[in-house]
This record gives C-alpha cells, structure tokens and sequence, in this order.
C-alpha cells in the first residue's frame, strides 16, 4: 500500500542577504489515510514550513531544494503553477492558525464557500449553495441556510474556525494540513475544534497533519508525533512512546518543560538542551542590595484587597440610557490576596479577569466598589500622596513582550523609567549601577542596557519587563498572562525567575493566567472568573482536586490529559 | 445606521456655521464695504445712505443672522465689480467648474486605481517600476507647470488641441455643458488631466500599497491554499479590501480637485467658479469670495457625508456592527 504522503529527504532553504537559512533539512514524514501526525516544534523550529512545502506556497525567497514529496505516490515536486492550484483544495486542504484572519471580511461565508466549491467540484448556483449548507452541517453550525448569508465578524472564533474547517473540506480533500488550528481559541472551543477535527478524520479517512507548539494538542489528537528542532526531524515515533518515553535529549526536555497538570512541582524542570550555552550571571545578593532595602515592614497582612468592584463598558452609545447597550465586564467581584502569597485568577477569554488587574493596577476606574493596596485605598482618590505610593508598590507584567516595551528607548531608559519617575536615587551613576544589577539579576547581563529592544526574542524581552516592575521596589506584582506569549521552554525559565524573584524578595502575585496547568504550578490560591463574576474562590491543591463550582469542574475537565506523559 | 448619519449630519451644520461666520467676517474685516461700493467722488450723504440701506448700522449679530438668512436662500447679494446678483454668476460658472472636476477625478479613479492593481501585483516587472518613477514627477511637480508643459507639447506644438478656454457648449435650461460636442471635449482634456495628475499617482501610490498589504493577509493565503485562481484572489477577494481605506483619501480628494481647480483654470482661462475667484480677489470683489467659501466648504461637508455612506455600502462590519 502507498502511503498517502510520503516527504523523505526534504530541504527547505531562505536565502537571504547574509546567507542562506536553512529552515528545514532531511525532513522525512508520512502519512497514512485515517491518522493524525502531529509536527510539533517551538517557534523557529521549522514545522510551518513543512506544512507550506507541501502545496507549494512557501512565502518568497523560500523554496524546496532537496528531497521528494510523493503524494498518493505521485511526486508533487517541479509541478507547474496550475497543476499545483488543482491540488489545492481540490486533494490538499489547509486550516489556518487564526480564524478571525483568515477569513474574507467582506464576504458572506456562503460566498466564500460556494466560490470554492464552484472551483472544486461540477456543482453550480443553488447547487452548490446545498453543498455548502451540508458541509456547514457537518462541522456543527445549526441554522447552516440562514447562516450562509452571514459575515465572518459575526461569527464567535470558535465557530468562525468550523467554517474554515469546512472551506477546507469543500474540495472533499484526502489529507488536511491544520497549522496551529486551536492556537487562537479558549480551552474549551479547542476541545470542541480538536474533537471535530478527529471525528472528520474518522469519518473520511482523512489523512491530518497537526501543526503545533501545544503538546497538550498533540496528546489529545495525535497518533504519531514528529518532533521538530532547528528544521530537522529528532525523533519520529507512536504517541505514546514519544510522551512518554522520548529518547532524543531535545524531545526530553521540551516534555520535561511543560507545566503538569496533574500535580505541583517545586519548580520547571530546566530545559538545559534548548538554554544551551546560555551562561548565567551574576546574581546579587539582593538582601543586603538596594533591591531588598526598605522591606522591612513586611507582615502577613493583606496586599490587596478587593471589595464589591463593578466595571461595565459601553458597546453602543444611544442618547437615551436604556438604548445603550453596556458589558458587565467586570461584577461584585471582591477577594483578598495575603502578602507574600500568589493568588491566580483564571478564566476564558472574556471573563474579566484582565479588566480586574487594569482596575487593581488603576488603569481603569471602577463604577463601584473599593480596592485596597497595603491597606490603603486606592480607589477613591487614586491622586492622592498615599494612593500614589501605594501603587508605586505594585507593578505590572504584561502578556505582549513585543508591544509591552517602547521600540524607540534604549533598555536601559526602559529600566530606569520607574527610578527616575518616582526619584528613588540620588543620582544617576547610582540609578545606572541599579539596572546593570537588575539586568543582571534577571538573567540578561548588564550589556543589555545599551541595545534596543528589538534586537531581544520574546523570552528575553519579558525579562527586560520583568526587570523594569522591579525597578520600583515593588511589593505586588501583577502578571498578566505573562508567558502565553512564549514558547512552553522559555515559559518554563521565566516562570522559574518570578518563583525565585517572589522567595527573593517576598514578593505578593496576583497572576492571571487562562493556562491551568501554570496556574497550578505558580499560585497557592485561585479565583475562578467567568462572564466578570467570580466562580469560586479556593485554595490552588483543593480546587484541583475538589472543584466545588460546576464552572471550574468544566474547566479542569477540559484540560488536555496528562496520562501519556510518563513520571519525567 | 440612521442614528449615524444624523450625527455626521450635525457636524456638517457645525462645520458650515463656523465657515459662514468666517465668510461673514470678509465683509467687515477686508476693507469698508461701501468704499469697494462708491466712486471716489460720492459725498458723505450718499455714503450714509448707503451704510442704511446695507444694514451697515446695525448691531453684528442682527447683521450675521440677516446673512445666515439670505445665505440659506442663496442671496449672497451684489458683486462690488459686475454689479449682478453672486448666486447668479456662480451659477453660470458652476458648470463649467463641475464638468473639469468630473472629468478629472473620473481619469484619476480610473487610471490611478488600474496603475494601482497593476503595480500592485506587477510588483516585480520594469513597467510597474517605470510607473512608479513616472508617478513621482505627478506628485513632485506643481500644476501650474504641468499644465503649461501640456499647453506647450499639444497645443503649441503639436497643435492637436486648444490651449485655452471653453468651447462647444451646448444648453439645457442654466446649465451650460460642453461634454456633448467634440470640440468641448478638446478643450476639456488638457485641463481635466493637468487637475487629476496629483490625485491620480496618489490613487495609484495608495492602492498599490493597499494592494500590498492585503496581499500579506491570511485569508488571502488561505483563498491560495484553496486553489483559488490568481483572478478570483486580486479581484474579488484583494481589491475590495483595498478600496475600504481608498475611498476615504478619494473624499477628500475630490474636494482637493475643487479647490486645485483655481490653478488649473487660471493657466487654462477656463471659465469656472476657480477662475471667477481668482479674478475676485485680484479685485476685492468681497461678495464673490465669501459665497465661493460657503459653496467650496459646502462641497467638501456633502462629499464627506456620501463617503461616510459609501463605507456602509462596501464594508459589512460597519453596516452589521453591534
């Protein structure tokens, strides 16, 4: 029997001005009708382009130098342009990562479809129209008719990834190239997207290959795995055997460094193959530095305290008032964070939960309710003396590395903002001196001072803001989402720094996270958040283990299942 | 979408408030009325007369709402120079200003937004790259002299069309057209291209870049992965993409056409409000240039408002937004 794919020896090469990048080398694969193949690799590992080689559209200056791509035995290698488009489509079909992107704004999704299915297949007009509701039928939109009339942006992304799953579908392909497909979307769309995507497969003895970073993706769908590092193929094997028992270092330490779910370890494994040659600095003694000064009056009292907090926001202004339409973004919400404690607040998109830390932070003000800080409220006259040193000591993380940080300052200005804003040195060698240490401490080097933030990866410039919370002495740092941004290895070594740091300094976190497994991990008490209310309040090893609210057992349900993964 | 429109609508009542008020100050901030009025020799009794009869007494409010007044009805009264009515006399040039500024933003739509797709997809090729170049000097070049260069090579030179002024009209009723003879259209082409050669290469420039940037989306990868032709991808799926932002800058550029117009028919002696206005000022005929700023702002206000309708046309997310 011949395989359905069958890449061997496949090089795919960018050359650029300095040099050409090789992006994949020997990559071998294949497909078999009817089975998943996750290709899983962190960013920059190569895997999209696996998936791009295939039907012919890598971006420019990419191509394919080396190696074959047999695709039900025949070579899709050299074909011309249109024997490539009949393919498309037609035998290959392609679901990309963002489904609020990848479809056409402007058109219906009923013109979208039936387009395809016109270019694909004898069926014209209304016929086509009939295929194009069953297809929507068959990946779960109720109502398909009156839907077909429908634009993109008024879809959720959940439902807007089915209906890419059906454009996919509509050339009644033999193999599905899905790159990142539930990447996008909440843990419980991703369940429900995964779920549809396996069923189809089943179904039409599809042959699927999963494109990912999430290895939580991979063991709930996949049947084989291929590892991706560096464009080469590791380690090529059964599921099973890859979770759990890897045998190449990378594959070790990439599962190594996702966050369990199943029980709390001290801390993330290190990830030494991937850090590789990272050297470390030095690292300050920091409670006899600057840093740890003035902690002195530091008491098992409350950080922060949150009481009634309601926030609505208004999505269609009216004249009248009952015409308005508001968003109850954030209701009654009231908590208590104890000092030296981290306190995770969890939810789907959506939920609030990143409107609260904004309120906490005094980003937004509250239409009703007090907020706290050390004890002193700082939300009914947040311009006051007290408010403001108050909220010199709490300091935000924020999720985006790459929008958080101001492309035009030198790291070192970026540091140094929180010092010379609230003058807490008395003079500048002294502030310099400050963030050399900081930088050093936080594992960058003091020489990064002097570059710009563009020239840092994702990791490292949330190391950079890492850093810069720190700058103001901070007792409370808020983290929002600070590494859903990044790959699971770096996530794994920043989230070690905010541990240390936390012991270090003693200091209190409020940490927002939609990622379950890290919440469990980091916090010892979490809230759970959904539409702006609070589910339930509870300790982090008694909510995993006995979730009182039906919300939060849903949620725990829907956590990717940690079975394969072996005692690693 | 009603709600919308009325509120753009009670901007534009803002706008045109503010641009009256302006137009009014002309007539007490740019010399003394009844001097631009009177001969020289005229005694001290006419003049008071005459300060009576004009209302020149009055207090300024009395006398701003009397001009809102007349202005709502169109009466911007007397040219100090020709002594008609000013409505009258824009009325006989508006044609006239209106035909060259159709005609040139039909050529800069029309050609700029073809050279836009083309160099849009055409990245690569010598003639998008030429375009390109050529593009530079519309913009770079003031109008005057481009449309003295054009006057030079076809008219004098070449003696294909005429070099200056209006001809082949033909009437229905005030309006006067000259889009019906061959001879009009002669001498329509050279002023119509000078006026859309800046608009045209900034059309072009925005669309290609447009082009470009929609290119880079994932949806037009995704219409790639399906097998989509290279066609259905450009046109159905790329360009309408593109014309969401295209169709604010042309808004604003028709009313740029109007304005510009003023060079365009001073180098021409094309009898439009453009010329008129020119000539007005040469003799501070107060009158005629209060009512042409009511009339340009008042262009500019209702191109802006059918823009504004045009985006609930071509973009659905406006139109079904929450």
């Amino acid at each position: 029997m011949t395989d359905l794919l069958q890449i061997s020896g496949l090089d795919v090469d960018f050359p650029t001005r300095r040099g050409t990048v090789h992006a994949a080398r020997g990559v071998s694969l294949t497909v078999q009708p009817g089975e998943v193949v996750g290709l899983v690799g962190e960013s920059g590992a190569g895997k999209s382009t696996i998936g791009n080689a295939i039907i012919d559209l890598l971006e420019a200056p990419g191509r394919v130098s080396a190696g074959s791509i047999l695709f039900e035995g025949e070579e899709l290698r050299g074909r011309s342009e249109a024997e490539m488009r009949r393919v498309r489509g037609d035998r290959i079909g392609m679901i990309f990562q963002d489904p609020q992107t990848s479809l056409n704004p402007l058109m219906t999704i009923g013109a979208q479809l039936v387009e395809t299915i016109e270019k694909t297949s004898d069926l014209r007009g209304s016929r086509a129209e009939e295929r194009a509701i069953e297809l929507l039928e068959q990946v779960g939109i109720t109502e398909a008719k009156a839907r077909l009339r429908a634009y993109p942006h008024q879809f959720s992304g959940g439902m807007r990834q089915r209906v890419v799953i059906a454009l996919a579908l509509a050339g009644d392909p033999d193999l599905i190239i899905a790159d990142e497909p539930t990447t996008a979307l909440d843990v419980s769309i991703q369940a429900q997207i995964l779920d549809l995507i396996k069923r189809l497969c089943r179904e039409r003895d599809l042959g699927v290959i999963i494109v990912t970073h999430d290895i939580g993706v991979i063991a709930n769908i996949a049947d084989r795995v291929a590892v991706m590092y560096r464009g080469e193929v590791v380690e090529t094997g059964d599921v099973a055997q890859i979770l759990g028992a890897p045998k190449h270092e990378y594959t070790k330490s990439l599962i190594a460094a996702v966050p369990r779910a199943d029980r709390k370890l001290e801390r993330f494994s290190s990830v030494d193959y991937i850090e590789g040659g990272n050297k470390p600095f030095e690292r300050i003694d920091i409670q006899t530095h600057w840093l740890g000064a003035s902690r002195d009056n530091r008491g098992t009292g409350k950080a922060i305290e949150v009481e009634n907090l309601d926030l609505s926001f208004v999505l269609q202004k009216a004249v009248l008032k009952r015409n308005r339409k508001m968003l109850q973004a954030v209701d009654n919400v009231s908590f208590t964070v104890t000092e030296g404690q981290t306190f995770g607040l969890v939810g789907e998109s959506g939920s609030g939960k990143s409107t609260v830390a904004r309120l906490i932070a005094g980003l937004y003000r509250p239409d009703a309710g007090t907020i706290r800080v050390l004890g002193q409220d700082v939300s009914t006259r947040p311009n006051s003396a007290a408010a403001r040193e108050a909220r010199r000591a709490l300091q935000m993380i924020f999720q985006d590395p790459y929008s958080s940080l101001n492309a035009r300052m030198r790291v070192m200005d970026i540091v140094a903002e929180p010092i010379r804003f609230y003058r807490l040195t008395e003079n500048e060698a002294e502030t310099r001196r400050i963030v050399g240490d900081l930088l050093n401490h936080v594992g960058l080097g003091a020489q990064a001072a002097l570059r710009y933030p563009h020239e840092f990866s994702g990791g490292q410039r949330q190391r950079i803001s890492i850093a810069r919370a720190l700058a103001s002495r901070p007792r409370i740092l808020i983290c929002d989402e600070p590494t859903s941004a990044l790959d699971v290895s770096v996530q794994a070594t920043i989230l070690n720094l905010l541990k240390d740091l936390q012991q270090e300094l003693g200091l209190t976190m409020l940490f927002i996270s939609h990622d379950l497994p890290v919440v469990r991990q980091m916090c010892d008490q979490i809230a759970v958040m959904r539409h702006g209310q609070l589910c339930e309040v509870a300790d982090a090893e008694t909510l995993f283990k006995t979730p009182r609210h039906e919300y939060s057992r849903h949620l725990l349900e829907l956590m990717p299942s940690m079975e394969l993964l072996g005692e690693a | 979408m009603l709600f919308f429109i009325l509120k753009r609508l009670a901007q534009s009542v803002l706008v045109m408030a503010i641009v009256s008020a302006v137009s009014f100050s002309l007539f007490n901030f740019v010399g003394d009325p009844v001097n631009n009025m009177v001969g020289q020799d005229a005694t001290r009794e006419q003049r008071i007369e005459i300060r009576q009869q004009l209302g020149l007494d009055d207090p300024i409010l009395t006398q701003y709402t009397r001009f809102l007044g007349n202005m709502m009805r169109g009466d911007f009264g007397l040219s100090y120079r020709i002594k008609r009515p000013v409505d009258e006399l824009i009325l006989e040039r508006l044609p006239a200003t209106l035909e060259l500024v159709f005609v040139s933003a039909i050529i800069a739509l029309f050609v700029g937004i073809t050279l836009g797709i083309y160099t849009g997809i055409r990245r690569k090729s010598w003639i998008s790259r030429s375009i390109l170049s050529v593009s530079l000097v519309g913009v770079s070049l003031p109008t005057f002299i481009i449309g003295i260069a054009l006057i030079y090579v076809f008219a004098v030179h070449l003696r294909w069309l005429p070099s200056s002024g209006r001809s082949g009209t033909i009437e229905f009723g005030w309006w006067k057209t000259s889009l019906l003879t061959v001879d009009g259209w002669r001498a329509i082409i050279l002023p119509a291209i000078t006026l859309s050669l800046f608009q045209l290469t900034l059309i072009l420039r925005l669309v290609r870049a447009e082009m470009l940037e929609v290119m880079q989306t994932d949806f037009i990868k995704f219409a790639r992965a399906r097998g989509l032709s290279e066609r259905a991808i450009n046109f159905r799926h790329a360009l309408r993409n593109t014309l969401v932002p295209v169709i604010t800058i042309i808004g604003l550029n028709i009313g740029g056409l109007i304005a510009f117009s003023v060079i365009t028919e001073t180098v021409f002696q094309w009898p439009g409000t453009g010329l008129m206005f020119i000539q007005a000022v040469d003799f501070v005929d107060v009158p005629i240039m209060a009512a042409y700023l009511v009339f340009v702002a008042l262009l500019f206000v209702l191109i802006n408002l059918i823009v504004d309708i045009l985006y609930f046309i071509v973009d659905p997310r406006i139109r079904l937004g929450e």
